[in-house]
């Protein structure tokens, strides 16, 4: 078990947002989260990593208990994640939005960087080919030297999933990666999440709206409305499931 | 310390309390629905104290008439800064409307210094509320201008309690302060409700304007200057955005003052200082304040 | 160009810059010869202090995102270490003549530059104890909680006669400043905050500037990285504090009250949040204009006429400029890069066709 969540509570004032929900993944997995609007699942996403200590239960990555720890530590850790809205540095350049993640495992000084070394100047170099070579990976190279906000929607999309995927993480999570995209594009993403899954060899949480998307690549779902875990199976149990289509009402999208 | 001498010291520390109180509410006002710090908040005070000022000693109005005038200038102030620095930048990063704030305070303060000039004006004061003019409680002597503000400013914040719980005005008010964009979707001029909120505000910075004039008799430009920066630091105390909690805080602020003077004569000399110390561990132990809600942000 | 490149290119052009402007200031006499009157330099020895002062606070404000109000408090700190460690004891005796100074302080003389870097460690010192608490509280908080510091700071030194002389102030201490020192500290803290910010620990501040929730989730510890810039802009602050005091050979507390921070604010704002070139433009800008305005507040003759000078109308004039800038050119001069001619030329552009720059 690489992340394993059990009887997470997170409550707001008086409002439960998340209620005893738990979840457990193996190593290379690709898991899909999903739920009607406000159901709680972009607030699991922020207890599992370190965003809000959860009112009550446990975190645990490779059996370490990281209940509140600090996003960054967590980071650290090997786990990664995107965001609902897009928040990438957009002034900052794309190959700077992912030397930032680099940054953690410099090892030269604050002194090395003022007096611009050569011991630095080395790391830098090293820095900035490593940027480059996962900007390659996924289609972005190009772009290197642009604003990040300048970006079409999707780019700035992929910009976000390679920026987390620079902390180089073992499990990442993905938060409606999809949402926006047209057909094309996010069959387009659908394609990338499983090649990078491939070549990073990583664990995928996933957050999606689009049906087809998340039904399309997840192994298995687990189904969340007003913070209690209402099913959970392979895509076509969850689907056929009453309480599922109950809990949607319609809400449906068709492939 | 007498008996007398103690009640002086509350009386003082009621009175002070009530000319914080009525200042920081303005500040929880305009924080609750902008957050924006108004840094120039604090110089609406010495706005008020000067007109009225000019129009008893140049116009030679009697006080009432010179009162209501200075509050609507005061108010009118307060409504054109809002419309013309921090209106336009509305949808600025914070950080860019609160210098806005520190620019428009400073202007205000160094455009009194040019208009009226740098040298303190004695404030000209009605018979009855002259220094020396006191009232005989028993052994206690205690002066008439320390009796009269609190009592106005009791007055003037059931006034305001009355407006913002029970008029439509006051409603949308606290619709606007939680939630711009749905309070507009229900119909809310958002920009009518933040002037009007800035108005009442100022509004009773300018009545305690006056009254603080009325009780430290000495004007000068940049008087608003720190009362505005206590007065911010009670409102925070007390929890920004909420109105009581203003009130709460603004006493408090008076009486710790007015205590420190009373009997720790040494340190007065850092009687400004406390309130900052008061800010520092209020934000470090319970940043929403005493009365304060915790704001979700989402993430 | 690679990097090694950029740094050779870098250091002849800070040596080549000193040389130039001592030359002009006559700071060369011993080799013969003769520039300005010394009006000019102490005009161009303050626009130096202005551009280090400035780029420091930009360092915290503008590039790291988090609004510090309290950098008068730090050149306070700066320029009292130094006062007291380059004056000599004979005039210690006589300055503090209410009450003596505490016996260590009272015969420690050390040169200018060891005064300097310890009056910024001092102040950087006082920035960890500040830091510590404020630096964890959000954008308008942390404003109002360095200006409460720095007022804190202001006020102690008042009231520590023993240490300070209290509101007596210090007189006499010794102007070892030149152009050499000004311009040179002013090129070393360009140099040196170019390399850091163009570093990966600049790319960590200006991701926390953009966003600092993003920027936690991607490994940065934002808590250490705040702290390190704040204490940086300190040390900074307080070296220019120290050069200052040695400019005006005479501080007290009042000049350390939050006019300062604001008039370096404003400069900062003027040349753009963001652009360490741009602080140091502006710098030269309002340091000449500060002076320049002074014409507007002295009496005036025209022929017959006597023209009233207005005390105090450059502050509102200046003031009214802060507003002007922040809500028409929020970006300043030169927004969020560095000095190019290219980029001057927009910004003029910009400016004329009155388009307002996006935010």
């Amino acid at each position: 078990m690489i992340l394993s969540l059990s009887g997470v509570t997170m409550r707001f004032g008086g409002l439960v947002a998340v209620d005893g929900f738990s979840l457990s993944l193996e190593p290379g997995e690709l898991v899909g989260l999903i739920g009607p609007n406000g159901a709680g699942k972009t607030t699991v996403f922020n207890v599992i990593t370190g965003v809000y200590a959860p009112s009550a239960g446990k975190v645990a990555l490779e059996g370490r208990d990281i209940t509140g720890m600090r996003p960054d530590l967590i980071t650290s850790l090997g786990m990664a994640r995107t965001f609902q809205n897009v928040r990438l540095f957009s002034q900052m350049t794309v190959l700077e939005n992912i030397l930032v993640s680099l940054h953690r495992r410099l090892k030269a000084s604050i002194a090395d960087a003022f007096a611009w070394t050569p011991r630095y100047q080395r790391e830098e170099k090293c820095m900035r080919e490593e940027g480059m070579a996962l900007l390659s990976q996924v289609n972005l190279a190009d772009h290197a030297n642009a604003r990040g906000g300048s970006l079409p929607y999707g780019s700035q999309r992929r910009l976000e999933i390679a920026r987390a995927l620079a902390t180089g993480p073992k499990v990442l999570l993905l938060d409606e990666p999809a949402a926006g995209m047209n057909p094309a594009e996010s069959t387009e993403l659908m394609r990338f999440i499983q090649k990078i899954r491939r070549d990073f060899g990583l664990t995928i949480l996933l957050i999606e709206h689009q049906m087809r998307v998340i039904m399309g690549i997840s192994e298995r779902i687990i189904v969340i409305d007003h913070g209690i875990t209402i099913s959970r199976g392979t895509p076509e149990e969850v689907s056929r499931d009453p309480k599922v289509i109950e809990a949607y009402l319609g809400v449906e999208e068709h492939a | 310390m007498t008996i007398n001498l103690f009640f002086q010291h509350l009386a003082n520390a009621i009175s002070l309390g009530s000319l914080y109180a009525l200042i920081a509410i303005g500040y929880t006002m305009v924080y609750g629905i902008l957050r924006l710090i108004n840094f120039a908040h604090g110089d609406l005070l010495m706005v008020a104290a000067y007109v009225v000022f000019y129009a008893q000693g140049i116009f030679h109005l009697p006080l009432l008439p010179s009162v209501g005038l200075a509050v609507v200038l005061t108010t009118a102030t307060g409504v054109i800064i809002e419309r013309a620095a921090y209106r336009p930048l509305r949808n600025s990063p914070r950080s860019t409307i609160l210098i806005s704030a520190i620019g428009i305070s400073f202007l205000l303060e160094n455009l009194a210094i040019v208009v009226f000039g740098g040298r303190p004006k004695s404030f000209p004061l009605p018979q009855w509320l002259d220094i020396g003019s006191a009232a005989q409680i028993g052994q206690v002597t205690i002066e008439n201008i320390t009796f009269a503000i609190p009592v106005v400013t009791v007055t003037l914040l059931y006034v305001l309690l009355y407006i913002v719980q029970k008029t439509k005005t006051g409603m949308a008010m606290r619709a606007v302060a939680k939630d711009f964009e749905t309070a507009r979707l229900m119909g809310i001029s958002v920009d009518r409700i933040i002037a009007v909120t800035f108005s009442l505000g100022s509004a009773l910075a300018a009545v305690g304007g006056i009254m603080w004039s009325m009780k430290f008799p000495q004007i000068n430009p940049l008087m608003g200057m720190m009362p505005g920066l206590k007065c911010f630091i009670a409102a925070v105390f007390g929890g920004i955005g909420n109105i009581a909690g203003a009130v709460v805080g603004g006493f408090v602020l008076g009486v710790v003052e007015i205590m420190i003077v009373a009997f720790l004569p040494d340190v007065s000399g850092y009687r400004d200082a406390f309130a900052f110390v008061i800010l520092i561990a209020m934000l470090l132990v319970r940043p929403t304040g005493l009365i304060g809600e915790k704001a979700a942000e989402k993430v | 160009m690679t990097p090694k490149d950029l740094s050779i290119r870098r250091g002849i052009i800070f040596l080549l810059a000193t040389v130039a402007v001592a030359w002009a200031g006559g700071d060369l006499r011993a080799v013969g010869v003769t520039g300005w009157d010394s009006y000019s330099v102490r005009i161009v020895n303050l626009m130096g202090i202005n551009a280090v002062l400035a780029m420091s606070l930009n360092l915290i404000n503008g590039f790291t995102g988090q609004f510090s109000l309290g950098h008068a408090g730090f050149m306070a700190v700066g320029a009292y270490t130094t006062a007291l460690l380059t004056m000599d004891p004979v005039t210690k005796k006589m300055v503090y003549f209410m009450t003596p100074i505490i016996p260590p302080l009272q015969n420690l003389t050390l040169p200018f530059i060891v005064a300097l870097l310890f009056g910024g460690a001092m102040a950087a010192l006082f920035a960890a104890m500040v830091g510590v608490p404020s630096l964890q509280l959000r954008g308008d908080y942390l404003a109002i909680a360095t200006l409460g510091f720095a007022e804190i700071i202001r006020l102690v030194i008042q009231n520590a006669q023993v240490i300070t002389n209290g509101a007596l102030g210090l007189k006499g201490i010794p102007a070892k400043v030149n152009l050499w020192w000004t311009i040179g500290v002013a090129l070393c803290t360009y140099v040196l905050l170019r390399n850091l910010l163009q570093s990966s620990f600049g790319r960590a501040l200006r991701s926390i500037r953009e966003n600092e929730t993003a920027a936690q989730a991607m490994g940065i510890n934002l808590f250490r990285h705040k702290m390190i810039s704040f204490l940086i802009s300190s040390f900074v602050a307080g070296v220019g504090g120290g050069l200052l005091a040695s400019l005006l050979t005479t501080i007290d507390p009042v000049m350390f009250k939050f006019p300062l921070t604001f008039q370096i604010l404003l400069t900062v704002v003027l040349g753009g949040m963001g652009s360490l070139s741009g602080s140091v433009l502006a710098a030269a800008i309002v340091t000449y204009l500060m002076e320049f305005l002074r014409i507007v507040e002295e009496p005036r003759t025209l022929g017959f006429l006597t023209i009233p000078g207005i005390p105090g109308l450059r502050m509102v004039i200046f003031s009214f400029a802060l507003v002007i800038v922040v809500i028409w050119y929020p970006r300043g001069l030169l927004g969020d890069g560095e000095f190019s001619v290219g980029r001057m030329l927009n910004s003029f552009r910009r400016m004329v066709t009155r388009r307002r720059a996006a935010v």
